[in-house]
């Protein structure tokens, strides 16, 4: 093992330890079992901290082959967040502007499961700060789903966390924060990019409405 | 590490219990066969494993004396506190003031604890935080809510640290011929107030029919209520050789413990009703989160505190 692999283990300990103390994570699995298959999770995103959390909560087996997609504009900005993008969590990077970018996003996510990773999506494309509980999609799911029709897609609904860090705030207030997985769903046969949209939409909102701590 | 010979007692008593509880679930669930699952069975051998941790890591922390009551009520506040507010109303702009109580008030309120200066830690969240975390509050400008933001905060604060610190602020008690014992006191405290729960669940249990307060606590029964807290009454008194007081003393002590540590329960069954939830958390397996297990100790230990200090200590 090399001493980059090394401190990256040793930093994932320390990122799931903090993320336990602050937010006393707590995962619902309703409708869809803590196994190993290959799956697209996707999330509402409202803190830099939400995948974290999801990745906090998988088991760790799981939570190896498991990469989050993310901008490569945030990630690559400093030689510590391309070490903890790039060595901790294995970030599948993508350029969100289409002007510049070099390589397909939806292609660089298929190639990413056909290597036999699971991924974590936030299909809103960037934090959602306002008052809405969930911005509308992006396309780039739908795209995915057609391009590899077999793949579990799983919602989870992430609670609390905007609260433990809002935008624009330096450092965290411990609150209970609870991730609730939802039942897997595949594009249907013939089923178009909006209605597909709405429908994952709805099904990630779902969650959300007992998502209070019972 | 050097603990009265009287805690050996006690704690040895208390693991007995333990393995008694253990052994009769054990029997209901070989009873029941396997196969057929009871949820309250199931419930209550969550209960009772989680009390065999609860038991020992309390044991361990005691051993460590002052820094060990201290440190172990200074975490329990923290994880207390993080349930609280939760579910409390809060904004945006209260971003500084709940940073300020988790991370300024609390460790601070214990550190007066640590240094035994009785006359600020017991003003300190009462007075202080309660002029100044509104103040700061106030700079963010934000006015949706505020005193409904402000008083809940404040509520959690007194309930979950500046009631909760009474426990490790009763080693700072001076009680003639009870020097280097007043860890004891944490002991008596603690074991009469989670007694009293564990009895009225079970006196609640086996004879409970009529309900004492149906819209607040359904589980809250007039058997369970007069059996555990008589029951608890005469534990206490029955530990009376491990405190200042005599047999009599001791009863009506732990009379006012038990009582204390009821009404606890139900108000804090209360806020839980007014938020819409079932437990306060989830970390303790059985019993649902910290403040479910604590909320008798906080509304006991300041009362229980300042009888002490009142009658029997000299500062």
């Amino acid at each position: 093992m090399s001493v980059t692999q090394i401190l990256a283990n040793i930093a994932a300990m320390v990122i799931v330890l903090f993320a336990r103390l602050v937010t006393a994570v707590r995962a619902v699995w309703d409708g869809v079992e803590p196994i190993r298959s290959k799956r697209v999770y996707f999330a509402n995103h409202t803190s830099n901290g939400d995948f974290i959390l999801i990745w906090t909560v998988l088991p760790s087996n799981m939570r190896h082959e498991t990469r989050p997609v993310a901008a490569a504009d945030y990630w690559l900005a400093s030689k510590l967040r391309i070490f903890i993008g790039r060595e901790v969590f294995n970030a599948v990077l993508i350029d969100r502007n289409p002007e510049t970018r070099e390589k397909d996003p939806v292609g660089q996510m298929a190639s990413a499961l056909d290597e036999g990773s699971s991924l974590i999506l936030f299909p809103e494309g960037t934090r959602n700060t306002g008052d809405q509980a969930l911005l509308p999609f992006k396309s780039g799911m739908y795209h995915l789903a057609t391009q590899r029709p077999d793949v579990d897609i799983v919602p989870v609904w992430i609670e609390n966390l905007n609260r433990v860090m809002p935008k624009g705030e330096f450092f965290p207030i411990p609150l209970i924060c609870t991730v609730r997985f939802g039942e897997p769903m595949r594009l249907k046969d013939g089923e178009g990019k909006d209605d597909f949209l709405s429908r994952s939409r709805t099904a990630l909102l779902a969650l959300k409405d007992d998502g209070e701590l019972v | 590490m050097n603990a009265p010979i009287e805690f050996s007692f006690l704690i040895g008593g208390v693991f007995c219990v333990l393995i008694f509880a253990s052994g009769v679930a054990f029997i209901l669930k070989r009873r029941l066969g396997s196969g057929n699952a009871n949820p309250v069975i199931d419930n209550l051998i969550a209960r009772i494993n989680a009390w065999w941790a609860m038991a020992t890591l309390l044991t361990i922390a005691m051993l460590f004396g002052r820094a060990g009551a201290v440190t172990l009520f200074a975490l329990l506040s923290f994880a207390a506190m993080r349930e609280f507010l939760t579910l409390t109303a809060k904004s945006r702009a209260d971003h500084y003031v709940l940073a300020t109580a988790f991370f300024f008030v609390l460790p601070f309120q214990y550190y007066l604890v640590w240094i035994d200066w009785y006359g600020l830690y017991s003003i300190f969240i009462p007075v202080y935080a309660f002029l100044f975390l509104p103040i700061i509050a106030a700079f963010r400008g934000e006015t949706e809510n505020f005193l409904t933001r402000v008083s809940e905060t404040q509520w959690g604060l007194m309930i979950c640290v500046f009631a909760a610190s009474h426990v490790p602020a009763l080693l700072s008690l001076q009680i003639p011929g009870f020097e280097g014992k007043s860890i004891l006191l944490i002991a008596f405290l603690v074991v009469v107030v989670q007694g009293s729960d564990v009895l009225q669940y079970v006196f609640g249990k086996l004879f409970g029919r009529h309900k004492i307060a149906p819209k607040l606590s359904p589980s809250k029964t007039w058997e369970g209520f007069i059996g555990g807290v008589v029951s608890a009454s005469l534990l206490g008194a029955c530990l009376f050789w491990m405190t200042p007081f005599a047999f009599w003393q001791a009863f009506l002590v732990s009379f006012v413990i038990a009582i204390m540590g009821f009404f606890g329960g139900l108000v804090m069954s209360a806020i839980k009703r007014d938020k819409g939830v079932k437990d306060w958390g989830h970390l303790i397996a059985g019993h649902g989160g910290f403040i479910d297990r604590l909320d008798s100790v906080v509304f006991s230990a300041p009362i229980f505190f300042h009888i002490v200090r009142y009658f029997w200590s000299t500062v």
